[in-house]
């Protein structure tokens, strides 16, 4: 089982285009900013059993501005 | 029964589903958007992400994210004539504009931009996209023009005055307020560089929605900084699309109104809409041709005018009939200069204006028949006394 994801972005607007084109391809939840992630807007995506360069293809196609996706631990 | 021809102003009554999209923020969301990280401030942030999604969808404008949301049209334009053009800059309109392009590009004027205004011609109110070109200097950076006319309805040759914009590599502004959701867009085909639209005429939202769609490339300087909820750590403007144009809180209730309006006008489809209000048009047309002493300051074929129209009746000024129609008939219009001051001089009906009377998809043929004999019977009532 692969980690899940965090994908942050500089602006909610972004992660809610990000959010919208994800669902069409995978389950994505919208969750506050995690602690151990600095970014800029108060809300991230996480996604479970992605691979990160295909999430990364994904959102640079479209495109969607996002600020970095980071392996994540449930805690 | 009501009439309310006054759609031209703001459109009345709204599809029922704008009222429900209002009462139900209010009720199950409530919260400032895309503000912090809670559910209920996710999901007002996913309202206004729709709307920008229907309207960038309305326009064929590809990335909904080059859809920022303003106040009203008027300050739509405001933003981006001011975030475009500096002094030394020539910029290119017509006569027929509204005071809301007029008025900023005048004090745009008195600050060192070059302004030239084309006119009309007196009997159709319409522009050869010739004329646009005849005008052209090395430092023209824009073309602006209203694509429907607010006095007498005419539509712009918007294609062929973006084709000249764009053989120039000046921008090109189209004012939508009148267009847009009674009248195909499609913001590549036409050229458009910048689109401004309000959100409470055609597109059936509430007052105080509006915005613009800007074409990937091109960066407006905001004239508005503050909040974004985003960036939050720096005191400097974020430098990307909406963000940098958002700044304070929007009109979150008045947006997902605005949604749905533009869903509804996505549901019923442009050609129907367009398709409904051309049936308006012939009816009306036929029936005022009719009217002795209707004064019609122009004539524009039915294919290149929207349902709004301006007149007078001999021997009576524009108030008088409008205060016929509403207290006799209980029929609203408008009557006056609509703002428009450039307008009505082009037309010849300046100082006193005229009566116009503005219909939507909403309207009804059996309205305008109601109207027209309402008219009709002003227009005799004249004669006997």
């Amino acid at each position: 089982m692969k980690e899940a994801l965090v994908i942050t972005f500089h602006s909610t607007h972004h992660a809610l285009k990000a959010e919208r084109i994800l669902k069409e391809k995978m389950e994505v939840l919208v969750i506050p900013i995690p602690r151990s992630i600095s970014a800029n807007c108060g809300i991230a995506l996480k996604v479970e059993g992605q691979d990160l360069n295909r999430i990364e293809m994904i959102l640079s196609e479209r495109p969607v501005p996002f600020d970095g996706i980071y392996p994540y631990k449930n805690s | 029964m009501t009439i309310y021809f006054d759609n031209a102003a703001t459109s009345y009554p709204k599809p029922p589903a704008v009222l429900e999209s209002v009462i139900d923020f209010f009720k199950n969301v409530g919260a400032n958007p895309g503000r912090s990280g809670h559910r209920l401030s996710v999901e007002a942030a996913r309202l206004i992400y729709q709307a920008r999604e229907s309207l960038a969808e309305l326009f064929k404008a590809g990335d909904p994210l080059r859809v920022v949301f303003t106040h009203n049209a008027t300050h739509a334009i405001n933003m981006a004539l001011f975030g475009l053009l500096k002094p030394g800059d020539h910029v290119i309109t017509g006569s027929m504009e509204h005071n809301s392009v007029a008025r900023p590009l005048r004090h745009l004027e008195k600050l060192g931009v070059e302004l030239t205004v084309i006119s009309a011609d007196s009997k159709t109110s319409l522009i050869d996209p010739a004329d646009f070109k005849a005008s052209l200097r090395k430092k023209t950076k824009l073309i602006v023009t209203l694509h429907g006319s607010n006095v007498t309805g005419a539509i712009m040759d918007i294609k062929g005055i973006g084709r000249v914009a764009k053989e120039a590599g000046a921008f090109f502004m189209v004012d939508a307020a009148q267009t847009a959701g009674c009248f195909e867009i499609d913001v590549n085909e036409m050229n458009v560089d910048i689109l401004a639209f309000t959100g409470h005429k055609a597109l059936f939202g509430p007052q105080g929605t509006g915005g613009l769609y800007i074409k990937e490339g091109i960066d407006l300087v905001p004239t508005i900084f503050g909040g974004t909820g985003s960036a939050s750590e720096s005191d400097l403007q974020p430098g990307f699309l909406p963000d940098s144009l958002e700044s304070g809180t929007p009109n979150t209730p008045g947006l997902s109104g605005l949604c749905a309006g533009v869903d509804f006008v996505l549901a019923e489809g442009v050609d129907k809409i367009r398709t409904h209000e051309l049936n308006l048009i012939r009816v009306m047309e036929g029936g005022l041709s009719k009217i002795d002493g209707l004064l019609q300051p122009v004539r524009i074929l039915e294919e290149s005018r929207l349902p709004i129209f301006s007149f007078n009746i001999d021997g009576l000024s524009a108030s008088e009939v409008g205060l016929f129609l509403e207290r006799d008939y209980d029929i609203m219009v408008r009557v006056g200069l609509h703002c428009s001051p450039w307008a009505h001089s082009t037309i010849g009906t300046h100082p006193c204006g005229t009566v116009r009377a503005s219909l939507g998809y909403l309207s009804t043929k059996a309205e305008v028949q109601t109207f027209l004999a309402a008219l009709e019977a002003i227009s005799r009532r004249r004669q006997v006394s």
